[in-house]
């Protein structure tokens, strides 16, 4: 278990700065939720803290270390759209044994892609399927998987479910909360969904034009919201009156 | 390898093919059988016309100009080919450098690159002949060289989109280093393309050569190839044409072919070549000026702007036509908005393809009735149809990557449009492309619109498409996902301004969504979609609480709100959608309804009105479900949807 901390991180693409000084702490085992609106540079503080995208000033560190630019982290990252994040080209099995610490045997590779596609509730004997042949939900969990693989401290999960279809999007979620608790992972977990956030995340953090605006237990956040902003997202939140859910 | 073999199976593929391998072939054995009939030297036969004994005449020395032709076919490809490879792997290395590189050098050698393609390739050719020296080896490098620029071109364009994909940023985040995600990740991605372009490079390869050795810049005496017989034929063309028409000939046949080759198996991959230009999905727009259209159907005492019955979409498949809609009837009345929800692959975007005429063949749509603003669209498409679709219908897609242009400024996309049918002018169509990107919730539209899409984040992008669809004043708008991308508030936001011009103008929105909380809180009516057929229609009030059919309830159960229970798994619909192309008997979703009996496998339900108006298709609608969400439920599920592959 790591503690994943943001201190005073900027990111600028040219003029525009999509990051702006941005101090955040995922403490270990937990899971922190961070939300807001497309373009408040949510998935910039992710792509961040992978390495995937210049930071012009400040810190991003796991268990105290910063996090190294190139070569295995100590992190790991779920992208949005598990169409696009899994090479076309590449076995299920490969993708997931490419992101592994080197130096394994062939015996022990293969036995340890078993075991994570295991994990995330896939058929260990379907390594060999090409991503064309999974549906969306199952992708994910090879994006999962492979995200494991890298034997990480930190999971960050970007927009997972919301490439998904609704009937799968709750499979995924209760895989989330079931790794998170079996692994004792940390995990940020970025959506736009605030009733996904609030099902996953103990922690909520609010984000707008680069900025955290809010940020607090998931429940208290949710309940008394101390920023405008936060009100504004709550009472856009979608719902239907009465739900139907089976009492227990 | 299946996609190659359906290569051949076009007239244009197959000839192509076989002239190709016949051009290859000749280049091997021709030497070895005439090259003595080449060489044959005849002093008392000397620049003769065409004659049984040489069918394409002798030259000065009163060698056989036809067998010299045909021993030239070697040295030819060889020269092409050799000049070929030069220009991918110079092309290759300056295609790659800005990815190896990293932002600043790769965007000089970009730069340069540029440069150097905006140079037409002969003078290329001739500055590199000139610098490498007359002769066949400097004829390959200067072909090879000038070719480089346009395929490192095509390299880096390839090589950037490949990997500004998420199994690359996938791929880095694991720590695998980028020489070697180039090798495992991009080149396989981008190699069919390539070869392709290849290909049609070395037919121009060849005819480059045949221009170069004609100028007498190429291949020297006494070697010979088609450039250079073509050379010396022309000297004498007076006397005997056919000595340079046969050379000139076999240069076109064996370009044509290698040419044709390439260009017919990038059509049966679906691989871009140079200089093609991507296609644009129909930019959605309306017109105001032509409202009068849209005024006459309402005049005509319809309150309906559209009307399906037994709408169908078939696409022919392997083994019979492969049917995604099945019979879908419904109606949208004046000012009404209603909501298509169902998983994706039930046949919703289908739906509203066939509603916009944009299915495309093999694709067909079969309709009992198919009526805009009482026109039938089954008839032939004329032009008072396409004015009737432009601008009475506005639709809004559900991928806002693809529906831009990535090098035009979105301002300019957004009003050509209204330029084009509101004949607005520059100033005031930009106006108003400003004016609906704020709309849109567009931080700054006027610095935004200035800006290209890739400057925009995703979201923004989305938005940016909504605001095309409202640049005009449609009465029917047609919505796939448009919010699916979205947060919350700008989701809201949308669906407010959608709600704004449907209450302003009396519009009528079709809003098709996986989301059932986004339907349901928009829409007047929703329409659940399973295996391309409606099972349920009923108003979205009673979405939550009265839902009748299983699929429905199940729908509504499975996303999580702001009451849900944090401490039990969330409810999972088990099992897969159906396939299209294997559609059961009985209900379609018999196999994951947990109220399935033997008659819902044998007998498929009809759609059946009640005295209300809501429609719902099961043998059991209404019939309590006891959602057990616990542990087994979740496990058996997981196992199922594993074992459906
Ligand atoms: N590659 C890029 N080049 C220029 N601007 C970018 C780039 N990526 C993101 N931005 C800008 O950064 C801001 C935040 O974007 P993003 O992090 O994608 O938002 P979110 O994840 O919250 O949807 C936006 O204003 C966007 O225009
Ligand atoms: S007809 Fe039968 S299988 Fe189909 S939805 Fe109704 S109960 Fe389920
Ligand atoms: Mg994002």
């Amino acid at each position: 278990m790591s503690e994943l901390r943001f201190e005073g991180v900027t990111v600028r693409y040219g003029a525009t700065t999509a990051v702006d000084d941005v101090s955040l702490v995922v403490p270990p085992g937990s899971v922190v939720g961070l939300v807001g609106e497309s373009g408040s540079g949510k998935s910039t503080l992710a792509r961040a803290a992978v390495g995937l995208a210049p930071v012009c000033a400040g810190l991003i560190t796991v268990g105290g270390a910063p996090v190294p630019s190139r070569g295995r982290r100590p992190l790991q990252m779920v992208f949005q759209d598990p169409y696009s994040s899994l090479d076309p080209r590449m076995s299920i099995g490969e993708s997931v044994a490419e992101a592994m610490p080197r130096g394994a045997g062939r015996a022990e590779r293969r036995a340890e892609v078993a075991r994570l596609l295991e994990l995330v509730h896939l058929d260990p004997t379907r390594a060999a399927a090409r991503p064309a042949e999974l549906s969306g939900g199952q992708r994910q969990r090879v994006a999962l998987a492979r995200a494991l693989a890298g034997r990480p401290q930190v999971v960050i999960a970007d927009e997972i479910t919301s490439a998904l279809d609704v009937s799968i999007q709750g499979a995924v979620l209760n895989l989330v909360r079931e790794l998170q608790r079996e692994l004792g992972l940390s995990i940020l977990f970025i959506s736009h969904n605030l009733a996904v956030v609030r099902y996953v995340a103990t922690h909520v953090a609010v984000m707008r034009d680069g900025r955290i605006v809010e940020e607090g237990a998931t429940d208290r956040v949710l309940a008394a919201p101390d920023h405008d902003y936060t009100r504004e997202l709550l009472a856009a939140v979608p719902g239907l009156s009465t739900p139907t859910r089976s009492p227990r | 390898m299946k996609r190659w073999m359906s290569v051949l199976r076009t007239p244009v593929g197959l000839t192509a093919t076989v002239l190709s391998i016949g051009v290859l072939v000749l280049a091997v054995v021709a030497p070895l059988l005439w090259t003595d009939n080449a060489d044959a030297i005849d002093t008392d036969d000397i620049l003769a016309g065409p004659s049984a004994q040489h069918w394409a005449g002798t030259d000065n020395l009163g060698r056989d100009i036809f067998y010299r032709t045909l021993v030239a076919t070697r040295l030819s490809v060889e020269l092409a080919l050799a000049a070929t490879v030069i220009a991918v792997v110079v092309g290759l290395l300056i295609g790659t450098a800005p990815y190896l590189l990293g932002r600043r050098p790769g965007r000089v050698v970009l730069a340069g690159t540029n440069i150097a393609v905006a140079f037409p390739g002969i003078l290329l050719a001739l500055f590199f002949a000139v610098i490498f020296g007359v002769g066949a080896k400097g004829a390959v490098l200067a072909i090879g060289f000038a070719g480089a620029p346009t395929f490192g071109r095509l390299t880096q364009t390839l090589v950037a989109g490949i990997s500004s994909r998420d199994f690359v940023a996938a791929a880095h985040v694991a720590g695998v280093p980028r020489l070697r995600i180039l090798f495992r990740h991009v080149l396989p991605n981008v190699s069919e393309p390539l070869v392709v372009n290849a290909t049609i490079g070395a037919g121009a390869a060849l005819l480059s050569f045949a221009g170069l050795s004609f100028l007498g810049l190429g291949v020297q005496q006494p070697a010979y190839d088609w450039g250079r017989l073509l050379f010396d034929g022309i000297g004498s063309i007076y006397v005997n044409p056919a000595a340079a028409l046969a050379p000139g000939i076999a240069v076109l046949v064996a370009g044509l072919a290698f040419n044709l080759f390439g260009e017919s198996v990038a059509k049966g991959l679906g691989v871009g070549v140079v200089g093609g230009i991507p296609a644009l999905p129909p930019s959605p727009e309306a017109l105001e000026a032509d409202a009068p259209a849209a005024e006459q159907a309402h005049g005509s005492g319809t309150d309906l702007v559209l009307d399906v019955r037994d709408l169908e979409v078939a696409f022919p498949g392997p083994t019979g036509p492969i049917r995604p809609v099945r019979g879908v009837s419904f109606s949208v009345r004046r000012g009404e908005a209603l909501g298509i929800v169902g998983e994706s692959g039930s046949g919703k975007s289908l739906t509203a393809l066939a509603v916009s005429r944009l299915v495309e063949a093999p694709g067909r749509v079969d309709a009992a009735r198919l009526d805009l603003l009482g026109s039938d669209l089954r008839v032939e498409e004329t032009k008072a149809q396409r004015r009737l679709l432009g601008t009475s219908l506005a639709m809004v897609f559900q991928d806002p990557m693809t529906s831009f242009n990535p090098t035009r400024r979105m301002g300019g996309q957004l009003a050509e449009g209204a330029r084009h049918h509101q004949g607005l002018d520059r100033a005031s169509a930009l106006a108003r492309a400003v004016d609906r990107m704020r709309a849109v919730r567009i931080s700054e539209p006027e610095r935004r619109a200035h800006q290209y899409p890739h400057e925009f984040s995703g979201g923004m992008r989305q938005r940016a498409m909504i605001g095309m669809g409202l640049m005009g004043s449609p009465a029917l708008i047609v919505a796939d996902e448009p919010t699916t991308a979205l947060d919350v508030t700008v989701q809201q936001q949308v669906l407010d301004l959608l709600a704004a011009i449907r209450a302003a103008e009396d519009v009528a929105l079709v809003l098709i969504s996986h989301d059932v909380t986004v339907v349901g809180e928009v829409c007047d009516r929703v329409l659940v979609m399973y295996a391309g057929k409606i099972v349920e229609d009923l108003p979205a009030a009673d979405l939550a609480a009265t839902a009748r059919h299983p699929y429905t309830r199940a729908l509504v159960a499975a996303v999580p709100d702001m009451d849900t229970d944090l401490d039990a798994p969330l409810a999972v619909i088990p099992g897969r959608p159906v396939d299209p192309a294997d559609v059961p008997a009985g209900c379609a979703f018999a196999a994951r309804c947990p109220l399935a009996t033997a008659r819902c496998h044998a007998e498929e339900p009809p759609l059946e009105a009640d005295g209300t108006g809501r429609r719902v298709a099961c043998w059991h609608a209404g019939e309590p479900i006891d959602l057990e969400v616990d542990g087994s439920l979740l496990g058996r599920d997981e196992r199922e949807e594993v074992e459906a592959r």
